[in-house]
Protein backbone atom coordinates (compact mmCIF):
# COMPACT_ATOMS: atom_id res chain seq x y z
CA UNK A 1 0.00 0.00 0.00
CA UNK A 2 2.71 2.31 0.80
CA UNK A 3 3.80 3.21 -2.74
CA UNK A 4 0.36 4.49 -3.94
CA UNK A 5 0.27 6.84 -1.19
CA UNK A 6 3.19 8.39 -2.38
CA UNK A 7 1.50 10.57 -5.27
CA UNK A 8 -1.10 12.02 -2.96
CA UNK A 9 1.62 12.42 -0.50
CA UNK A 10 3.89 14.23 -2.44
CA UNK A 11 0.88 16.55 -3.49
CA UNK A 12 0.30 17.24 -0.12
CA UNK A 13 3.29 18.32 0.56
CA UNK A 14 3.97 20.75 -2.28
CA UNK A 15 0.57 22.55 -1.39
CA UNK A 16 2.20 22.83 2.92
CA UNK A 17 5.55 24.23 1.35
CA UNK A 18 4.04 26.47 -1.23
CA UNK A 19 2.10 28.79 0.93
CA UNK A 20 5.13 28.96 3.39
CA UNK A 21 7.72 29.72 0.70
CA UNK A 22 5.15 32.70 -0.15
CA UNK A 23 4.97 34.20 3.20
CA UNK A 24 9.16 34.23 3.30
CA UNK A 25 9.18 36.35 0.45
CA UNK A 26 6.89 39.04 1.98
CA UNK A 27 8.40 39.31 4.91
CA UNK A 28 11.43 39.90 4.07
CA UNK A 29 10.09 43.12 1.55
CA UNK A 30 9.05 45.23 5.27
CA UNK A 31 11.67 43.68 7.50
CA UNK A 32 14.38 46.79 7.06
CA UNK A 33 11.66 48.91 9.65
CA UNK A 34 12.91 49.28 12.96
CA UNK A 35 8.68 50.32 14.56
CA UNK A 36 5.63 49.05 13.96
CA UNK A 37 2.08 49.88 14.60
CA UNK A 38 -0.53 47.34 12.98
CA UNK A 39 -3.87 48.75 12.51
CA UNK A 40 -6.92 46.56 12.74
CA UNK A 41 -9.34 48.56 10.01
CA UNK A 42 -12.90 46.78 9.09
CA UNK A 43 -13.03 45.59 5.50
CA UNK A 44 -14.39 48.30 4.10
CA UNK A 45 -11.68 50.71 5.35
CA UNK A 46 -9.32 48.67 2.77
CA UNK A 47 -8.82 51.03 0.00
CA UNK A 48 -8.53 54.14 2.20
CA UNK A 49 -6.38 53.09 4.65
CA UNK A 50 -3.75 51.54 2.65
CA UNK A 51 -3.39 54.92 0.97
CA UNK A 52 -3.59 56.20 4.27
CA UNK A 53 -0.70 54.23 5.29
CA UNK A 54 1.67 54.99 2.74
CA UNK A 55 1.27 58.70 4.11
CA UNK A 56 1.53 57.88 6.99
CA UNK A 57 4.85 55.87 6.74
CA UNK A 58 5.66 58.79 4.06
CA UNK A 59 5.63 61.16 6.90
CA UNK A 60 7.22 58.94 9.49
CA UNK A 61 10.31 57.56 8.65
CA UNK A 62 11.45 54.08 9.33
CA UNK A 63 7.61 53.28 11.08
CA UNK A 64 6.34 50.61 8.87
CA UNK A 65 2.24 50.13 9.30
CA UNK A 66 0.82 47.00 9.47
CA UNK A 67 -2.81 46.74 8.24
CA UNK A 68 -5.43 43.89 9.09
CA UNK A 69 -8.51 44.06 7.15
CA UNK A 70 -11.81 41.57 8.17
CA UNK A 71 -15.44 41.94 9.66
CA UNK A 72 -15.56 44.27 12.49
CA UNK A 73 -16.72 42.09 14.88
CA UNK A 74 -13.93 39.85 14.23
CA UNK A 75 -11.35 42.88 14.75
CA UNK A 76 -13.21 43.92 17.67
CA UNK A 77 -12.71 40.18 19.33
CA UNK A 78 -9.29 40.40 18.24
CA UNK A 79 -8.54 43.35 20.23
CA UNK A 80 -9.99 42.29 23.09
CA UNK A 81 -8.11 39.33 23.15
CA UNK A 82 -4.88 41.32 23.43
CA UNK A 83 -3.76 41.17 19.61
CA UNK A 84 -0.71 42.73 19.04
CA UNK A 85 -1.96 46.13 17.18
CA UNK A 86 -2.43 49.67 18.03
CA UNK A 87 -5.53 51.18 16.22
CA UNK A 88 -8.66 49.73 15.60
CA UNK A 89 -11.71 51.18 12.92
CA UNK A 90 -15.27 49.37 12.84
CA UNK A 91 -17.76 50.00 10.46
CA UNK A 92 -20.60 50.48 13.28
CA UNK A 93 -20.41 51.88 16.88
CA UNK A 94 -21.98 48.76 18.21
CA UNK A 95 -18.80 46.39 17.53
CA UNK A 96 -16.47 49.26 19.02
CA UNK A 97 -18.54 49.44 22.21
CA UNK A 98 -17.75 45.73 22.52
CA UNK A 99 -14.00 46.10 22.17
CA UNK A 100 -14.29 48.67 24.92
CA UNK A 101 -12.10 47.19 27.46
CA UNK A 102 -9.42 47.36 24.83
CA UNK A 103 -9.81 50.95 24.23
CA UNK A 104 -7.08 53.30 25.06
CA UNK A 105 -8.73 56.46 24.32
CA UNK A 106 -12.54 57.08 23.93
CA UNK A 107 -13.08 56.07 20.03
CA UNK A 108 -13.87 59.22 17.70
CA UNK A 109 -16.16 58.87 14.50
CA UNK A 110 -14.46 59.56 11.51
CA UNK A 111 -17.10 58.54 8.96
CA UNK A 112 -19.90 57.52 7.30
CA UNK A 113 -21.76 55.19 4.79
CA UNK A 114 -24.81 54.68 3.32
CA UNK A 115 -25.80 51.40 1.74
CA UNK A 116 -26.95 51.18 -1.95
CA UNK A 117 -27.89 48.49 -4.29
CA UNK A 118 -25.39 47.72 -6.95
CA UNK A 119 -26.26 45.39 -9.66
CA UNK A 120 -23.69 43.66 -12.40
CA UNK A 121 -23.05 46.01 -15.05
CA UNK A 122 -24.90 44.56 -17.65
CA UNK A 123 -27.59 44.12 -15.07
CA UNK A 124 -29.00 41.13 -16.26
CA UNK A 125 -32.19 41.02 -14.72
CA UNK A 126 -33.50 44.31 -16.16
CA UNK A 127 -33.36 46.76 -12.52
CA UNK A 128 -34.39 50.17 -12.85
CA UNK A 129 -35.42 50.49 -9.75
CA UNK A 130 -35.08 49.62 -5.97
CA UNK A 131 -38.41 48.00 -5.51
CA UNK A 132 -37.50 45.71 -8.35
CA UNK A 133 -35.71 43.15 -6.37
CA UNK A 134 -39.70 41.94 -5.21
CA UNK A 135 -40.22 40.58 -9.17
CA UNK A 136 -40.14 37.08 -8.41
CA UNK A 137 -36.84 35.39 -10.51
CA UNK A 138 -34.74 38.34 -9.32
CA UNK A 139 -31.89 36.77 -7.31
CA UNK A 140 -30.30 39.27 -4.94
CA UNK A 141 -28.06 38.81 -1.94
CA UNK A 142 -27.02 40.69 1.50
CA UNK A 143 -25.26 40.18 4.54
CA UNK A 144 -26.24 38.05 7.05
CA UNK A 145 -27.96 40.32 9.91
CA UNK A 146 -25.48 38.89 12.57
CA UNK A 147 -22.93 41.31 10.30
CA UNK A 148 -23.09 45.56 10.84
CA UNK A 149 -24.10 45.47 7.01
CA UNK A 150 -26.60 42.96 7.37
CA UNK A 151 -28.32 45.34 10.22
CA UNK A 152 -28.44 48.00 8.02
CA UNK A 153 -29.82 46.19 4.82
CA UNK A 154 -32.37 44.14 7.46
CA UNK A 155 -33.52 47.73 8.57
CA UNK A 156 -33.96 49.08 4.73
CA UNK A 157 -35.75 45.95 3.79
CA UNK A 158 -38.54 46.33 6.45
CA UNK A 159 -38.54 50.19 5.36
CA UNK A 160 -39.12 49.80 2.42
CA UNK A 161 -41.76 46.93 2.89
CA UNK A 162 -39.32 44.41 0.68
CA UNK A 163 -41.09 41.10 -0.15
CA UNK A 164 -38.74 39.12 -1.68
CA UNK A 165 -36.00 37.14 -0.18
CA UNK A 166 -32.27 37.17 -0.63
CA UNK A 167 -30.91 34.13 -1.81
CA UNK A 168 -28.10 34.42 0.46
CA UNK A 169 -27.07 35.97 3.57
CA UNK A 170 -23.26 36.17 3.07
CA UNK A 171 -20.86 36.97 5.75
CA UNK A 172 -18.88 40.03 4.42
CA UNK A 173 -20.14 42.52 2.60
CA UNK A 174 -17.15 42.17 0.12
CA UNK A 175 -18.87 38.60 -0.24
CA UNK A 176 -22.21 40.39 -1.52
CA UNK A 177 -19.81 42.73 -3.75
CA UNK A 178 -18.24 39.27 -5.03
CA UNK A 179 -21.53 37.77 -5.83
CA UNK A 180 -22.12 40.80 -7.95
CA UNK A 181 -19.44 41.12 -9.79
CA UNK A 182 -19.01 37.73 -10.39
CA UNK A 183 -22.60 37.61 -11.87
CA UNK A 184 -24.00 35.06 -9.75
CA UNK A 185 -26.71 37.65 -8.79
CA UNK A 186 -28.66 39.81 -10.03
CA UNK A 187 -28.63 42.91 -7.44
CA UNK A 188 -26.64 43.08 -4.13
CA UNK A 189 -26.90 45.46 -0.84
CA UNK A 190 -23.38 47.17 -0.08
CA UNK A 191 -22.27 50.18 1.13
CA UNK A 192 -21.67 53.09 -1.12
CA UNK A 193 -17.68 52.86 -0.67
CA UNK A 194 -17.57 49.29 -1.76
CA UNK A 195 -19.50 50.36 -5.24
CA UNK A 196 -17.46 53.47 -5.96
CA UNK A 197 -14.81 50.95 -5.40
CA UNK A 198 -16.21 48.22 -7.62
CA UNK A 199 -16.20 51.29 -10.22
CA UNK A 200 -17.95 50.39 -13.61
CA UNK A 201 -17.92 46.33 -12.41
CA UNK A 202 -21.16 47.86 -10.94
CA UNK A 203 -24.23 49.93 -11.65
CA UNK A 204 -25.41 51.70 -8.43
CA UNK A 205 -28.69 52.33 -7.58
CA UNK A 206 -30.08 54.61 -4.41
CA UNK A 207 -32.34 52.94 -2.00
CA UNK A 208 -35.00 54.87 -0.68
CA UNK A 209 -34.57 55.53 3.24
CA UNK A 210 -31.10 55.01 3.00
CA UNK A 211 -30.04 58.36 4.72
CA UNK A 212 -32.63 57.03 7.47
CA UNK A 213 -29.49 54.03 8.46
CA UNK A 214 -26.38 55.51 8.40
CA UNK A 215 -23.40 53.87 9.61
CA UNK A 216 -21.02 55.17 11.71
CA UNK A 217 -16.99 54.46 11.50
CA UNK A 218 -15.15 55.09 15.21
CA UNK A 219 -11.18 54.44 15.50
CA UNK A 220 -9.37 54.40 18.37
CA UNK A 221 -5.79 53.42 20.19
CA UNK A 222 -5.76 49.98 21.79
CA UNK A 223 -4.35 49.61 25.19
CA UNK A 224 -1.83 46.80 24.36
CA UNK A 225 -0.02 49.45 22.16
CA UNK A 226 3.65 49.77 22.39
CA UNK A 227 3.87 52.68 19.99
CA UNK A 228 0.86 54.25 21.77
CA UNK A 229 2.16 57.98 20.37
CA UNK A 230 2.26 56.48 16.84
CA UNK A 231 -1.09 55.00 16.98
CA UNK A 232 -2.74 58.15 18.28
CA UNK A 233 -0.87 60.14 15.17
CA UNK A 234 -2.44 57.28 13.12
CA UNK A 235 -5.57 57.91 14.15
CA UNK A 236 -5.39 62.34 14.17
CA UNK A 237 -4.11 61.10 10.74
CA UNK A 238 -7.60 60.01 9.93
CA UNK A 239 -9.55 62.72 11.21
CA UNK A 240 -7.42 65.56 9.28
CA UNK A 241 -8.22 67.09 6.31
CA UNK A 242 -5.79 65.18 4.63
CA UNK A 243 -7.78 61.87 6.25
CA UNK A 244 -11.37 63.03 5.39
CA UNK A 245 -10.49 64.31 1.96
CA UNK A 246 -9.56 60.52 1.05
CA UNK A 247 -11.92 59.21 3.00
CA UNK A 248 -14.81 61.12 0.65
CA UNK A 249 -12.80 60.73 -2.22
CA UNK A 250 -13.45 57.17 -1.59
CA UNK A 251 -17.27 57.85 -1.48
CA UNK A 252 -17.45 57.98 2.25
CA UNK A 253 -20.00 60.45 4.23
CA UNK A 254 -18.95 63.18 6.73
CA UNK A 255 -18.93 61.94 10.41
CA UNK B 1 -7.03 -8.68 22.23
CA UNK B 2 -4.12 -9.52 23.93
CA UNK B 3 -2.16 -12.65 23.16
CA UNK B 4 0.82 -14.29 24.56
CA UNK B 5 2.62 -13.86 21.95
CA UNK B 6 2.36 -9.99 22.15
CA UNK B 7 2.75 -9.62 26.62
CA UNK B 8 5.64 -11.85 25.89
CA UNK B 9 6.86 -9.07 22.91
CA UNK B 10 6.44 -6.19 25.27
CA UNK B 11 8.60 -7.54 27.77
CA UNK B 12 11.65 -8.06 25.59
CA UNK B 13 11.16 -4.87 23.77
CA UNK B 14 11.65 -2.88 27.02
CA UNK B 15 10.13 0.40 27.72
CA UNK B 16 9.01 2.99 25.64
CA UNK B 17 11.44 5.35 24.70
CA UNK B 18 11.03 8.76 25.84
CA UNK B 19 12.03 10.36 22.72
CA UNK B 20 8.60 8.60 21.19
CA UNK B 21 6.63 9.26 24.57
CA UNK B 22 7.31 12.91 24.78
CA UNK B 23 6.38 13.87 21.36
CA UNK B 24 3.29 11.42 21.14
CA UNK B 25 1.99 13.28 24.78
CA UNK B 26 3.08 16.71 23.10
CA UNK B 27 0.64 15.69 19.92
CA UNK B 28 -2.30 14.24 22.08
CA UNK B 29 -2.14 17.60 24.58
CA UNK B 30 -2.69 19.16 21.44
CA UNK B 31 -5.75 17.64 20.32
CA UNK B 32 -7.27 16.98 23.44
CA UNK B 33 -7.09 20.36 25.22
CA UNK B 34 -8.76 22.70 22.82
CA UNK B 35 -11.41 20.41 22.54
CA UNK B 36 -11.16 19.78 26.07
CA UNK B 37 -11.45 23.77 26.74
CA UNK B 38 -14.80 23.88 24.26
CA UNK B 39 -16.54 21.72 26.28
CA UNK B 40 -15.70 23.22 29.65
CA UNK B 41 -16.32 26.81 27.70
CA UNK B 42 -19.75 25.91 26.57
CA UNK B 43 -22.39 27.55 28.37
CA UNK B 44 -24.74 23.77 29.10
CA UNK B 45 -27.75 26.23 30.29
CA UNK B 46 -28.27 27.30 26.62
CA UNK B 47 -28.02 24.38 25.13
CA UNK B 48 -31.08 22.63 24.84
CA UNK B 49 -32.97 25.91 24.44
CA UNK B 50 -30.31 26.83 21.36
CA UNK B 51 -30.55 23.25 20.29
CA UNK B 52 -34.44 23.91 19.93
CA UNK B 53 -34.60 27.06 17.82
CA UNK B 54 -35.34 27.17 14.34
CA UNK B 55 -32.00 28.56 12.93
CA UNK B 56 -30.34 25.55 14.76
CA UNK B 57 -33.07 22.68 14.02
CA UNK B 58 -32.33 23.97 9.86
CA UNK B 59 -28.67 23.90 10.01
CA UNK B 60 -28.71 20.58 11.69
CA UNK B 61 -31.00 19.07 8.89
CA UNK B 62 -28.93 20.44 5.98
CA UNK B 63 -25.65 19.12 7.60
CA UNK B 64 -27.29 15.82 8.17
CA UNK B 65 -29.12 15.94 4.64
CA UNK B 66 -25.70 17.15 2.97
CA UNK B 67 -23.20 14.57 4.65
CA UNK B 68 -25.10 12.07 3.75
CA UNK B 69 -26.15 12.88 0.33
CA UNK B 70 -22.37 13.30 -0.12
CA UNK B 71 -21.33 9.67 1.37
CA UNK B 72 -24.07 7.95 -1.09
CA UNK B 73 -23.12 10.00 -3.68
CA UNK B 74 -19.37 8.84 -2.72
CA UNK B 75 -20.13 5.15 -2.94
CA UNK B 76 -22.17 5.39 -6.29
CA UNK B 77 -19.69 7.47 -8.40
CA UNK B 78 -16.23 7.23 -5.84
CA UNK B 79 -16.20 3.45 -5.77
CA UNK B 80 -16.36 3.20 -9.77
CA UNK B 81 -13.52 5.70 -9.82
CA UNK B 82 -11.49 3.87 -7.23
CA UNK B 83 -12.16 0.85 -9.23
CA UNK B 84 -11.29 2.28 -12.40
CA UNK B 85 -7.86 4.03 -10.89
CA UNK B 86 -6.82 0.44 -9.17
CA UNK B 87 -7.97 -1.97 -11.19
CA UNK B 88 -8.09 -0.68 -15.27
CA UNK B 89 -4.67 0.62 -17.62
CA UNK B 90 -5.30 3.36 -19.03
CA UNK B 91 -3.82 6.52 -20.94
CA UNK B 92 -3.46 9.23 -18.08
CA UNK B 93 -4.50 7.38 -15.21
CA UNK B 94 -1.73 8.76 -13.44
CA UNK B 95 -2.49 12.28 -14.40
CA UNK B 96 -6.55 11.49 -13.34
CA UNK B 97 -5.24 10.04 -10.21
CA UNK B 98 -3.30 13.61 -9.31
CA UNK B 99 -6.10 15.20 -10.41
CA UNK B 100 -8.41 13.30 -7.86
CA UNK B 101 -6.12 14.37 -5.18
CA UNK B 102 -6.06 18.22 -5.70
CA UNK B 103 -8.64 18.68 -4.18
CA UNK B 104 -7.54 17.33 -0.95
CA UNK B 105 -4.48 20.12 -1.01
CA UNK B 106 -6.75 22.87 -2.44
CA UNK B 107 -8.31 25.91 0.53
CA UNK B 108 -11.93 24.69 0.73
CA UNK B 109 -12.71 28.95 -0.86
CA UNK B 110 -10.29 28.04 -3.55
CA UNK B 111 -12.53 24.83 -4.34
CA UNK B 112 -15.77 26.90 -3.91
CA UNK B 113 -14.36 29.49 -6.44
CA UNK B 114 -13.51 26.59 -8.91
CA UNK B 115 -17.24 25.49 -8.22
CA UNK B 116 -18.50 28.69 -8.93
CA UNK B 117 -16.56 28.93 -12.40
CA UNK B 118 -17.68 25.39 -13.63
CA UNK B 119 -21.12 25.75 -12.08
CA UNK B 120 -22.28 29.33 -11.74
CA UNK B 121 -24.77 30.22 -13.68
CA UNK B 122 -22.21 32.17 -16.01
CA UNK B 123 -19.96 28.89 -15.43
CA UNK B 124 -18.31 26.66 -18.03
CA UNK B 125 -21.24 24.07 -17.63
CA UNK B 126 -23.82 26.34 -15.65
CA UNK B 127 -24.10 28.62 -18.18
CA UNK B 128 -25.36 25.45 -20.75
CA UNK B 129 -27.29 24.30 -18.27
CA UNK B 130 -28.77 27.38 -17.61
CA UNK B 131 -29.98 28.25 -21.25
CA UNK B 132 -30.73 24.80 -22.45
CA UNK B 133 -32.97 23.70 -19.27
CA UNK B 134 -33.25 27.12 -16.94
CA UNK B 135 -31.92 25.35 -14.25
CA UNK B 136 -29.24 27.62 -11.67
CA UNK B 137 -27.90 25.59 -9.41
CA UNK B 138 -26.00 28.21 -6.11
CA UNK B 139 -27.92 29.16 -3.54
CA UNK B 140 -29.94 25.43 -4.31
CA UNK B 141 -29.30 22.23 -1.51
CA UNK B 142 -28.11 21.09 -4.32
CA UNK B 143 -25.10 22.91 -4.48
CA UNK B 144 -24.32 22.40 -0.68
CA UNK B 145 -24.13 18.69 -2.03
CA UNK B 146 -22.39 19.52 -4.92
CA UNK B 147 -19.81 21.52 -3.03
CA UNK B 148 -19.48 18.84 -0.18
CA UNK B 149 -19.05 15.97 -2.50
CA UNK B 150 -16.01 17.75 -4.28
CA UNK B 151 -14.03 18.13 -1.07
CA UNK B 152 -15.09 14.48 0.44
CA UNK B 153 -14.77 12.32 -2.51
CA UNK B 154 -11.05 12.69 -2.72
CA UNK B 155 -10.75 10.94 0.73
CA UNK B 156 -13.20 8.30 -0.63
CA UNK B 157 -11.44 7.77 -3.70
CA UNK B 158 -8.17 7.14 -2.20
CA UNK B 159 -9.23 5.18 0.23
CA UNK B 160 -11.16 2.57 -1.64
CA UNK B 161 -8.67 2.51 -4.56
CA UNK B 162 -5.89 2.11 -1.67
CA UNK B 163 -8.28 -0.91 -0.40
CA UNK B 164 -8.18 -2.07 -3.69
CA UNK B 165 -4.53 -2.21 -4.83
CA UNK B 166 -3.74 -3.70 -1.52
CA UNK B 167 -6.17 -6.90 -1.61
CA UNK B 168 -4.27 -7.47 -5.28
CA UNK B 169 -6.04 -8.96 -8.09
CA UNK B 170 -5.13 -12.46 -7.40
CA UNK B 171 -8.68 -13.10 -6.63
CA UNK B 172 -10.58 -11.22 -9.35
CA UNK B 173 -8.15 -13.58 -11.93
CA UNK B 174 -9.43 -17.09 -10.18
CA UNK B 175 -12.94 -15.76 -10.15
CA UNK B 176 -12.35 -15.01 -13.41
CA UNK B 177 -10.99 -18.15 -14.50
CA UNK B 178 -13.91 -19.89 -12.85
CA UNK B 179 -16.08 -18.60 -14.89
CA UNK B 180 -16.94 -14.75 -13.39
CA UNK B 181 -17.44 -12.21 -15.72
CA UNK B 182 -15.91 -8.88 -14.73
CA UNK B 183 -18.96 -7.11 -13.31
CA UNK B 184 -19.48 -10.36 -11.21
CA UNK B 185 -16.25 -10.33 -10.28
CA UNK B 186 -16.24 -6.61 -9.00
CA UNK B 187 -19.73 -7.56 -7.03
CA UNK B 188 -18.70 -10.98 -5.07
CA UNK B 189 -15.34 -10.89 -5.16
CA UNK B 190 -13.31 -7.08 -5.75
CA UNK B 191 -15.72 -5.15 -3.53
CA UNK B 192 -16.48 -7.48 -0.43
CA UNK B 193 -12.65 -7.56 -0.43
CA UNK B 194 -12.09 -3.68 -0.25
CA UNK B 195 -14.99 -3.60 2.70
CA UNK B 196 -12.78 -1.72 4.82
CA UNK B 197 -11.45 0.65 2.70
CA UNK B 198 -15.27 1.56 1.48
CA UNK B 199 -16.18 2.02 5.32
CA UNK B 200 -13.01 3.83 6.27
CA UNK B 201 -13.33 6.11 3.28
CA UNK B 202 -17.16 6.88 4.02
CA UNK B 203 -16.41 8.11 7.62
CA UNK B 204 -13.72 10.33 6.25
CA UNK B 205 -15.87 11.97 3.74
CA UNK B 206 -18.88 12.09 5.74
CA UNK B 207 -16.52 13.99 8.47
CA UNK B 208 -15.31 15.81 5.86
CA UNK B 209 -18.58 16.79 4.68
CA UNK B 210 -19.86 17.32 8.12
CA UNK B 211 -17.08 20.52 8.73
CA UNK B 212 -17.45 21.83 5.17
CA UNK B 213 -17.99 25.48 5.26
CA UNK B 214 -15.78 27.36 2.30
CA UNK B 215 -16.85 25.64 -0.61
CA UNK B 216 -19.87 25.90 0.33
CA UNK B 217 -20.34 29.66 1.71
CA UNK B 218 -18.57 30.30 -1.88
CA UNK B 219 -20.61 28.11 -3.96
CA UNK B 220 -23.85 28.11 -2.83
CA UNK B 221 -24.60 30.87 -0.07
CA UNK B 222 -25.84 30.83 3.07
CA UNK B 223 -29.53 31.33 3.73
CA UNK B 224 -31.50 29.29 6.44
CA UNK B 225 -33.54 26.35 5.53
CA UNK B 226 -31.59 25.86 2.40
CA UNK B 227 -27.80 26.49 2.31
CA UNK B 228 -27.44 26.92 5.87
CA UNK B 229 -25.27 24.22 7.06
CA UNK B 230 -23.77 23.95 10.65
CA UNK B 231 -20.64 25.10 10.22
CA UNK B 232 -21.77 28.57 8.19
CA UNK B 233 -23.94 29.19 11.29
CA UNK B 234 -21.33 28.65 13.79
CA UNK B 235 -18.81 31.08 11.59
CA UNK B 236 -22.02 33.54 11.51
CA UNK B 237 -22.84 33.69 15.09
CA UNK B 238 -18.97 34.15 16.27
CA UNK B 239 -19.46 37.56 14.62
CA UNK B 240 -22.48 38.63 16.71
CA UNK B 241 -22.28 35.96 19.79
CA UNK B 242 -19.40 33.80 20.34
CA UNK B 243 -21.24 32.17 23.28
CA UNK B 244 -23.77 30.87 20.51
CA UNK B 245 -20.82 29.67 18.73
CA UNK B 246 -19.51 27.64 21.21
CA UNK B 247 -22.20 25.94 22.05
CA UNK B 248 -23.18 24.88 18.62
CA UNK B 249 -19.58 24.03 17.93
CA UNK B 250 -20.46 21.49 21.13
CA UNK B 251 -23.82 20.52 19.21
CA UNK B 252 -21.87 19.83 16.30
CA UNK B 253 -19.55 18.11 18.23
CA UNK B 254 -21.89 16.14 20.20
CA UNK B 255 -23.55 14.93 17.38
CA UNK B 256 -20.25 13.68 15.28
CA UNK B 257 -19.12 11.87 18.15
CA UNK B 258 -21.79 10.44 18.71
CA UNK B 259 -22.77 9.21 15.21
CA UNK B 260 -18.54 8.24 14.87
CA UNK B 261 -19.32 6.63 17.96
CA UNK B 262 -22.12 4.08 16.74
CA UNK B 263 -20.26 3.45 13.57
CA UNK B 264 -17.16 2.55 14.62
CA UNK B 265 -18.15 -0.98 16.28
CA UNK B 266 -19.20 -1.59 12.98
CA UNK B 267 -16.05 -0.73 11.26
CA UNK B 268 -13.73 -2.17 13.23
CA UNK B 269 -15.26 -5.34 13.71
CA UNK B 270 -15.35 -5.48 9.50
CA UNK B 271 -12.46 -7.78 8.29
Amino acid sequence: MKPKLTLPLALSLVGLVLPLAACGGGDGASGSSDRTITVLGAASLTGTFTDLAAQFEKDHPGVDVKLAFDSSATLAQQAVDGAPADVLATADTETMDSAKSALANAPQDFATNTMVLVTPKDDPAGISRFSDINRSGVTYVACVDTAPCGKVAAALMSDNKVTSKPASLEVDVKSVLAKVTSNEADAGFVYATDAVAAGDQVRTLSIPHATDEITTYPIAPLTQSKESGLAQQFVDLVLSDQGQQALQDAGFGKP
Amino acid sequence: MTTRADTRGRDTLGRPPLVLVVPGAVAAALLVVPLVSLVLDTPWGSFLSLLRTQAVLDALRITALASAVTVLACLLLGTPLAWLLARVDFRGRALLRAAVAVPLVLPPVVAGVALVSALGRNGLVGSVLRDTTGVTLPYTTTAVVIAHTFVSMPFYVLSVEGALRASGERYDVVAATLGADRWTTFRRVTLPLAMPGVLAGSVLAWARSLGEFGATITFAGNYPGTTQTMPTLIYQELQSDPEVARTLSMILMVVSVAVLAALRNRWLTTP
